[in-house]
């Protein structure tokens, strides 16, 4: 069982199994920040944040419900949906009044939320270390290729990417409200002509959007330790997947995902030290051959 | 422009230069090098908004060229063994350098892409200053840089501070005020027009990035002289951001802007943390106050305020 696919060694193989379940959540995540992007136009440094307090509110729920599967659960589904009421709020009472701003001038104020959540989730859970368990049904590993343990959390992982893709394809292709953000994403002038109030199209685009960052806080959860500072490398990251993929595009998000999540996992069994400059090797070399992204973005 | 409100220039900036050489007779210790810090702050806004306000660039990570000159000079001295002063040559070029080389990359993308991607790029110098122990020395930074004995003293490390910041803020304005500037406000506001009446839009932009990584080095080299340490968060995104809300602060119309908004900043950030660890909380509302209500920035609302008084009278 040495090397079942000719060169490419069990190693390799539960690298990039662990590079795909990284992707999972960088996907889940920059898919909301590209929404945002592509319809409301804001670049939203802010996303990170939420991604943050997704993660804090599903170690309060999870704790609140004992710690055990319901606690699991029930964080999957309350926390999100606390993100996104945060996020209701800070749309209705500062970005509906920005939309015609510059970009220069919505990142800044994106980013300046973004200082004040930060601080926020300082003064509400304090500094430490916190961990959310991993539920039960989901603990230990399975041997894989002949004895290479792989957590069973992270199988659970792949599986969400893409029921969560699945479900975004529908939301925006499927439904109203989709044909109508995708719409308002090319010409939102136009939409407005016809008699659709945008204002309120943009706040459920928002709150979609951020609910996907609360959502892939919650389910990077259990693997990392949560704490203070979470936002700021995975905001980088989402943004970077974002521009590699083509701003708006939500395929592109998935592609840039898994150009980073693998190249990052991959690196690491290169060069262990520097494992961590080849995503950003990856997005230079995209952006010099493609300087607009991958695939076709939405500006 | 500030120049409105200045009547008499050059009268203001001798009078505002003798009262900054006079700080160390009658201010402590502390307030020196809370002036100094300042001042090199300035320095790094400024040349930030050499780019960002007249070049209409967005240089999202300018933090990478302070911390790059800063670590250049610091390890030129530590290292090479060769005479300490090379080290304050050596840190801007190699800032400059990286400047060009980040601009040649970047340069052909158009706005928020170019924002990204040097960001990204900035990143990836940070990654690698903070990984690189041997080197670098990693998180921890440097600390205790030996330098020479004039320079060694707080007032020392004050007045080279000021005679370098005065220098570097004369050659850019300057600068502004060169053909060179105004190619580069044409840039800014129209680029398809400038490339139309003969402007090399890519050429220019890019000599402007280097000059604004140069003296962001500059900037970097002096914070090793007053602060005698480096370390990585220096050229952390966030820092970056930061910079230019000082630029958005003191506005970034005015060619003093960046350097009152890094002295509002830098002020507030010291007494602030005095008191609470909330500092990000409270830079986190101001910044959102000015985007709300003073988008020009303080030195453009007092500007427009006075140009309102004349007009009245």
């Amino acid at each position: 069982m040495e090397n079942i696919f000719g060169f490419i060694s069990p190693s390799i193989l539960s690298q990039i199994l662990v590079g795909l379940s990284r992707t999972v959540i960088l996907f889940i995540v920059s898919s909301g920040l590209t929404l945002i992007l592509g319809v409301l136009r804001i670049p939203n440094v802010a996303h990170g944040s939420l991604y943050m307090i997704g993660a804090f509110m599903a170690y309060t729920v999870s704790h609140l419900f004992g710690g055990g599967n319901t606690g699991f659960w029930m964080a999957l589904i309350l926390a999100p949906l606390g993100v996104a009421a945060l996020s209701f709020l800070a749309e209705r009472s500062l970005f509906q009044f920005l939309y015609e701003r510059e970009h220069l001038m919505l990142l800044l104020l994106t980013f300046a939320l973004s200082l004040v959540f930060g601080d926020l989730v300082k003064l509400i859970w304090g500094a430490e270390y916190r961990s959310v368990p991993v539920p039960s049904i989901f603990q230990g590993y399975i041997n894989l290729f002949g004895g290479l343990p792989f957590p069973i959390y992270s199988f659970f992982l792949l599986v969400m990417g893409p029921v969560i893709a699945i479900l975004l394809w529908l939301l925006t292709n499927k439904t109203r409200i989709g044909k109508i953000s995708r719409a308002a994403a090319v010409d939102r002038d136009m939409v407005g002509a016809v008699g659709i109030n945008v204002n309120w199209v943009f706040a459920i685009v928002f709150v979609i959007g951020c609910l996907l960052a609360g959502l892939g806080g919650v389910l990077v959860a259990p693997t990392v330790s949560v704490t203070l500072g979470m936002d700021h490398t995975l905001i980088m990251e989402a943004f970077l997947i974002v521009i590699m993929g083509g701003l708006g595009n939500v395929w592109g998000a998935l592609l840039g995902a898994l150009i980073f999540g693998l190249t990052q996992s991959l690196g690491i069994l290169i060069w262990p030290q520097f494992g961590i400059v080849f995503p950003y090797i990856a997005v230079v070399v995209v952006l010099i051959f493609r300087p607009t992204g991958i695939l076709k973005s939405t500006w | 422009m500030a120049g409105s409100f200045f009547r008499t220039k050059s009268l203001w900036v001798i009078i505002g230069l003798v009262i900054l050489f006079l700080f160390p007779v009658f201010l402590d210790r502390f307030y020196i090098y809370l002036a100094a810090i300042i001042l090199l702050t300035g320095l790094c806004a400024t040349s930030l908004n050499f780019v960002l306000g007249y070049g209409g660039a967005f240089q999202f990570h300018h933090a990478v060229f302070y911390g790059v000159g800063a670590y250049s000079a610091a390890l030129m001295v530590l290292k090479s063994g060769l005479s300490p002063w090379l080290g304050f040559v050596v840190g801007p070029s190699v800032a400059a350098i990286l400047g060009f080389i980040i601009g040649l990359i970047c340069v052909r993308l158009s706005k928020l892409y170019f924002g990204m991607l040097q960001i990204s790029l900035g990143s990836l110098v940070w990654a690698i200053v903070y990984r690189w122990y041997s080197f670098t020395g990693g998180d921890d930074g440097i600390h205790g840089i030996p330098l020479p004995d004039i320079i060694s003293s707080p007032n020392g490390a004050y007045y080279f501070t000021l005679i370098v910041t005065s220098v570097s803020m004369f050659i850019l304005y300057r600068m502004i005020k060169s053909p060179f500037g105004s190619a580069l406000q044409g840039i800014r506001d129209n680029p398809v027009r400038s490339e139309m009446i003969g402007v090399n839009v890519r050429q220019q932009q890019l000599l402007a990035l280097t000059i604004a990584g140069f003296f962001g080095g500059v900037a970097g080299s002096l914070f090793v002289v007053v602060d005698n340490t480096v370390f990585p968060d220096m050229m952390f995104w966030t820092v970056s951001l930061e910079l230019v809300i000082m630029c958005l602060l003191g506005g970034w119309l005015s060619f003093l802007g960046p350097i009152v908004g890094a002295a509002i900043i830098v002020i507030l950030r010291t007494y602030v943390s005095g008191v609470t660890v909330y500092w990000a909380l409270v830079l986190g509302i101001i910044m959102m106050l000015v985007i709300f209500f003073l988008p020009n920035g303080v030195l453009g609302y007092l500007d427009r305020f006075m140009k309102k008084k004349v007009r009245a009278r």
